[in-house]
């Protein structure tokens, strides 16, 4: 079987993360996310809860520090772990859905990535994260947009184009306008006609 | 007036652009220089002399940049070149060690010779740092043995961050020891005409000390975490050979040698007479020709960039002291300290290891050092205990955040490519209180030994 690896961006509250663990299901293969973090830990022997803190989150300037090369900052090293995670997973010719983590610029050069971005309209992202947060409405769009922040600050420092450009992946959808199990539908359409085209 | 403002302006300029890392450090002071010249030597002075004086190029012409037949030689004003050229040197001389596998067959030799011992590997890692770092530039030191740290770490199952921050401090401490062990002291030595002799009677000596408090501070400190679940009765035929980490032996004996002679032509300079420019160019010149075949290689891994740093920032610091700048800071110090010399090296150690901590050490030092010397002539004190408390400030102020050296960025960057992620909790904790030990310690010293 020809090597597939399918990369979701996701906006916060966009459902991005629960369409990535259908297809995961629907198509047998592992998901990797925040559970990256204990694989590597589990490689290196080391407490994934250590890692937590940095997963996914912008380096400071202020606070670091770049000598040729290589950097003081715990949350860019434990990026480029998990880049390099990335990259030998996908060089071994595993298939695997794998959720943020820059993944569709750092998985760029493999023929099997299909790269999509899941984002979402703010009332609806509201609704959702009310529900599973219970939050109030106006903590929940503060929520929405401070994780997107970060999501955005996180990945522009590691990438050239920016985090949400169509550009950048192959595919954008707007979950709000057909729901979860109807985008998902949409998107299997999508990936079987991309496998047939590998 | 004009000059003098728009100099404080562009050095403010480039310390924040340098901070922030907007643009990378060489682009910045080349840029910052580059303004310098046109804006305040220009458009502020009008004075094509002191543009001349800045770039300081008609030094290297001169015989006495070679060699002082036993004089030792004072740069003047400007881009210091001998120190560039040097650098220059060092850096390719260690780039051949580096391409034989010296650093880390010297590491495993250490390491098999304590038995592979947790904490022998500790106690000797250590003094290894503080002794490799009084020759070679700490980024190199650390680099290696930081790299074998985590291997060991592996192989005996003992946490490596404890050693690893232990190695960087000393690695940083070592730098102070000798005139060629960090940048600062480089500068400093080039610049007032001292001698490796003179650094190592001096800040040698109390950086030796304060290495035998900080190896009683870290064995207190990491014993316990050190240990945790260290491996004790491992077959020893199952450790790496030290031999194996050599690459190419005629090009370690070669290594081995010119690295020796580099130690006594910098051990003997004011003898000998010859400067750290000529020794530098010589053992560049050494290395290459023992690579053979791969001295392009080692050229190319010249570290040009922090070259273009160091000459746009003589220029920089080059305008604030033609402004006189620096000379209305050395008054500043002389009026705060009231003429007292305990208070002023207080001030200078202290005010340069908290600096050094948290912006490039390097910048601060090339600016201190005019304060210091119209510091000595303004207040009549002896410069050279000036200069020795400049030193040890700013070589071990850089060891108490992870921003204060670029050491302490490479110890924490290795760690990290295994997991071993090291915060700035993680890191003051234990290396905040041994910086703050070390320079009470040196000042201390200073204090009974030259006043």
């Amino acid at each position: 079987m020809e090597q597939m690896i399918i990369s979701i961006g996701r906006e916060f509250g966009s459902a991005g993360h629960e369409i990535a663990e259908k297809l995961a299901a629907h198509y047998k293969l592992p998901l990797y996310d925040h559970n990256l973090l204990d694989e590597i830990a589990g490689q290196k022997g080391l407490d994934s809860r250590e890692l937590r803190d940095h997963d996914e989150v912008r380096r400071s300037k202020l606070l670091n520090r770049k000598v040729r090369g290589m950097d003081s900052s715990p949350a860019y090293n434990l990026a480029l772990l998990q880049f390099n995670f990335l990259r030998e997973k996908a060089e071994s010719g595993e298939s695997f859905v794998v959720v943020g983590r820059c993944s569709e610029t750092v998985l760029k050069p493999y023929k099997g990535l299909i790269s999509i971005f899941v984002q979402g309209d703010m009332d609806k992202k509201v609704a959702r994260i009310m529900e599973l947060y219970h939050k109030t409405e106006k903590e929940a769009e503060d929520f929405i947009k401070e994780k997107d922040k970060r999501r955005r600050q996180y990945h522009n420092s590691h990438c050239d184009l920016k985090w949400g450009d169509s550009r950048n992946y192959h595919l954008c959808i707007n979950s709000s306008k057909l729901g979860v199990d109807e985008t998902l539908r949409i998107l299997i359409q999508y990936i079987d006609a991309r496998k047939k085209a590998l | 007036m004009i000059a003098q403002i728009l100099a404080v302006v562009i050095f403010l300029a480039m310390f924040i652009l340098i901070i922030t890392e907007v643009f990378e450090r060489h682009v910045v002071t080349l840029g910052c220089a580059l303004l310098s010249l046109i804006l305040v030597f220009g458009l502020g002075m009008h004075s094509m002399d002191a543009v001349i004086r800045t770039l300081n190029v008609q030094t290297i012409f001169t015989p006495e940049f070679w060699c002082t037949a036993g004089q030792n030689s004072e740069t003047s004003a400007g881009i210091n070149w001998e120190t560039i050229i040097f650098i220059a040197g060092m850096m390719i001389m260690v780039e051949g060690m580096a391409r034989v596998g010296f650093f880390r067959w010297l590491c495993m030799k250490i390491a098999g010779l304590v038995h592979y011992q947790v904490i022998p590997i500790f106690i000797t890692f250590m003094v290894l740092s503080f002794g490799l770092a009084m020759f070679i530039d700490s980024i190199t030191v650390i680099l290696f043995l930081a790299a074998v740290t985590i291997e060991l770490s592996q192989l005996l199952k003992f946490q490596p961050v404890p050693m690893i921050l232990a190695e960087i401090f000393c690695a940083n401490l070592g730098g102070s020891a000798t005139m060629c062990g960090d940048p600062p002291n480089i500068i400093i030595g080039t610049s007032f005409g001292y001698s490796f002799a003179d650094f190592i009677t001096n800040t040698g000596v109390i950086a030796l000390i304060c290495l035998i408090a900080v190896m009683i501070y870290f064995y207190l400190v990491f014993k316990k975490e050190l240990l945790k679940g260290a491996v004790t009765d491992r077959d020893p035929s199952s450790y790496p050979k030290a031999e194996e980490a050599i690459t190419d032996r005629k090009g370690f004996a070669a290594s081995c040698v010119i690295f020796l002679c580099a130690v006594v032509l910098l051990v003997t300079h004011a003898q000998t007479g010859l400067t750290v420019s000529f020794i530098g160019v010589l053992i560049a010149a050494a290395t290459l020709l023992a690579a053979g075949k791969d001295a392009l290689t080692l050229v190319k891994k010249i570290d040009y960039k922090t070259l273009l740093f160091f000459i746009g920032l003589f220029v920089v610091v080059g305008s604030l002291e033609e402004t006189g700048i620096l000379e209305l800071l050395a008054g500043l110090i002389g009026t705060v300290s009231g003429g007292n010399i305990h208070v002023m090296i207080a001030i200078i150690i202290w005010l340069s290891a908290i600096a050094s901590a948290f912006i490039d050490n390097i910048p601060f030092a090339a600016t201190m050092i005019p304060v210091i010397s119209n510091l000595a002539a303004a207040q009549g004190t002896d410069l050279s205990v000036l200069a020795w408390t400049l030193a040890m400030g700013t070589d071990v102020g850089g060891s108490a955040t992870p921003i204060g050296a670029s050491a302490n960025v490479v110890g924490i960057a290795t760690a990290a490519k295994e997991g071993h992620l090291i915060k700035w909790g993680k890191y003051c904790k234990s290396m905040a209180p041994a910086t703050i030990i070390v320079v009470m310690i040196s000042m201390i010293l200073i204090y009974v030994r030259y006043l």
